[in-house]
């Protein structure tokens, strides 16, 4: 049975030991702007994601969550210290092997769903007609598939989002960066696309970094939490795995006595952060 | 009273419908060419300096029958496309170059200033010397004054892209052509349909003022030639007839941009909006 197994994972292409992300002593300082100090998000950021691993990372708001994210996908350079994909070091350049979930729409107002979705596939040279297939096929399963031909200002928030995900989704990233999706979602809508995203990822289990500021959506979807202290300079105060049994629910699972025990835990090293980060802010007021 | 009130002060709620809105309109055309009309006829404005509206009318029609305005209606027209399509074509490819080459524009950025604040009108002379009295110097002042518009319109789309977009392209792959075609080109285009009025109506205005200071044919020449001789029904019948053409070239641009901007919000979308 482990043999047969094994020949499954080889035939999928190698899987080494590889982490899918590991970040070694990342520090990312910004030139302000004219005439501003210079301004570092986060610093000496070690962070190892397995492969079929599900990360989240909280911290206060500007705590430079988004910065980790950005590194991994190859958007920005650090100043310091290093990414690797998969063992392979990333040195300038995109990370072919993500897929970057925004948290501000990103979808094109002048393109149809349909358009937007096979993107990805367009850029990669497949011909339309294929991609055109897919990116229906994609619809169908994130529950669009009437969809088609409407422009991302004729669906409503959620709509967007699960449009988003399929594009993401499309080109079969091993690794998937995700920065507060939902953020912007009414809370069943949320709980609901929480679920289905779940769903998505049990199917085939990619690596997923999760960036939110919502300790509960953290606990109930991953398996390990990171916790970064308040910004500038965030560097990684906690990290707690997640040993809920799977499959979950998240609108469920937050009533058990396990999740509660661990969100008691995690929030005790949160809390300091985010009263620094609230200190800072009357301070300056 | 109320009813008068509501007139001049405004009044809260709906406008009446568009039938009896289209009928108070006609009532301030025929209101305001009756008193034209009146005034005329018993000289208290003098006919000679104010025209008549019958006489016009008469003239415009005159004009139409014998068929020996469409010559001029077709160098105009000719003229205001051929100003559109090589200002608009000059303004995309020289605005989207601008903007992807940040010391070229840095370095050009004075005289591209300097040479939009000249006032078009002097350089009409220039031209006709160096073009010629036939379309093409006015084909030349039209152009001065549309690829200024579509160029800052394109430089501003181009430079004012959406990061999110732009960097959601990038993370699905997207090379630097491919970038180029689907998010810059787009979200230069969407800032230049949205300047195709403008950008229109500056082509008509380079035509028609080009025509008016020198040339053999089109509906500014005919304004001039009818002003020479103190000819004012002819004055007037020619801004009838430039009003008229100016509405129909509007209306045809408006066709355009309702196909090209389909994908944007309109107010009466009700389809699925609850986000």
């Amino acid at each position: 049975m482990l043999v047969a197994l094994k020949d499954i994972d080889d035939r999928n292409g190698p899987r080494s030991d590889a982490p899918a992300v590991s970040l070694r002593d990342v520090t990312c300082t910004f030139s302000g702007s004219s005439g501003s100090k210079p301004y570092t998000a986060v610093q000496n950021i070690n962070l190892d994601i397995a492969d079929g691993e599900f990360v989240s990372v909280v911290g206060p708001t500007g705590c430079g969550k988004s910065t980790i994210l950005n590194v991994t996908a190859g958007l920005i350079k650090p100043s310091k210290g290093s990414a690797s994909i998969f063992g392979a070091p990333l040195v300038g350049g995109m990370n072919p092997q993500s897929g970057y979930l925004f948290q501000s729409e990103a979808l094109m107002p002048w393109r149809t769903t349909v358009q937007n979705v096979m993107l990805g596939l367009e850029y990669r040279g497949v011909d339309v007609a294929t991609a055109k297939d897919r990116a229906a096929w994609w619809l169908e399963t994130v529950g669009l598939g009437q969809f088609h031909d409407h422009y991302p200002h004729q669906l409503s928030g959620g709509q967007r989002k699960r449009v988003a995900l399929a594009q993401t989704l499309i080109t079969d990233p091993k690794i998937i960066l995700m920065d507060e999706p939902f953020s912007a979602l009414d809370i069943q809508t949320r709980q609901l696309m929480e679920n289905e995203l779940l769903d998505l990822w049990a199917a085939d289990r990619k690596a997923v970094i999760f960036v939110t500021h919502d300790l509960e959506e953290a606990i109930s979807m991953s398996d390990r939490v990171v916790v970064l202290s308040a910004g500038p300079a965030s560097c990684i105060v906690g990290e707690f795995s997640i040993d809920l049994p799977r499959p979950r629910d998240v609108s469920e699972i937050r009533l058990t006595s396990g999740f509660l025990d661990v969100h008691k835990a995690i929030w005790a090293t949160l809390k300091e952060e985010v009263l620094k980060t609230y200190g800072k802010r009357s301070a300056r007021r | 009273m109320t009813a008068i009130k509501e007139f001049f002060v405004g009044r809260d709620g709906n406008l009446p419908g568009r039938p009896s809105l289209l009928l108070w309109q006609f009532v301030v055309l025929a209101g305001f060419f009756a008193a034209w009309q009146f005034l005329t006829d018993h000289n208290i404005l003098d006919p000679f300096f104010f025209g008549s509206p019958k006489e016009i009318i008469a003239r415009t029609w005159a004009d139409f029958a014998s068929g020996q305005i469409y010559i001029h209606l077709w160098i105009t027209l000719i003229e205001t496309l051929l100003a559109f399509a090589i200002g608009t074509f000059g303004g995309v490819v020289i605005g989207f170059w601008f903007a992807r080459a940040p010391l070229l524009s840095a370095i050009f950025d004075p005289f591209i200033k300097a040479a939009n604040a000249i006032p078009r009108v002097v350089l009409a002379p220039i031209f006709a010397l160096w073009l010629g009295l036939g379309i093409w110097s006015k084909v030349a002042l039209g152009v001065t004054l549309v690829f200024f518009v579509v160029f800052f319109n394109v430089y501003q789309g181009v430079k004012e892209v959406n990061l999110v977009i732009l960097n959601n392209s990038r993370v699905l792959g997207a090379n630097r052509n491919q970038l180029l075609r689907t998010v810059y080109l787009p979200s230069a285009l969407t800032w230049l349909f949205s300047s195709l009025h403008t950008a229109v109506g500056f082509a008509l205005v380079g035509a028609v003022v080009g025509e008016y200071l020198g040339a053999s044919a089109g509906l500014g020449y005919r304004i001039a030639q009818s002003e020479g001789v103190f000819d004012t029904n002819g004055v007037f019948s020619g801004m009838l007839i430039l009003t008229a053409f100016v509405i129909a070239i509007d209306a045809v641009v408006t066709l355009i941009e309702k196909r090209l901007l389909v994908w944007r919000p309109q107010q009466t979308t009700t389809l699925n909006a609850q986000g």
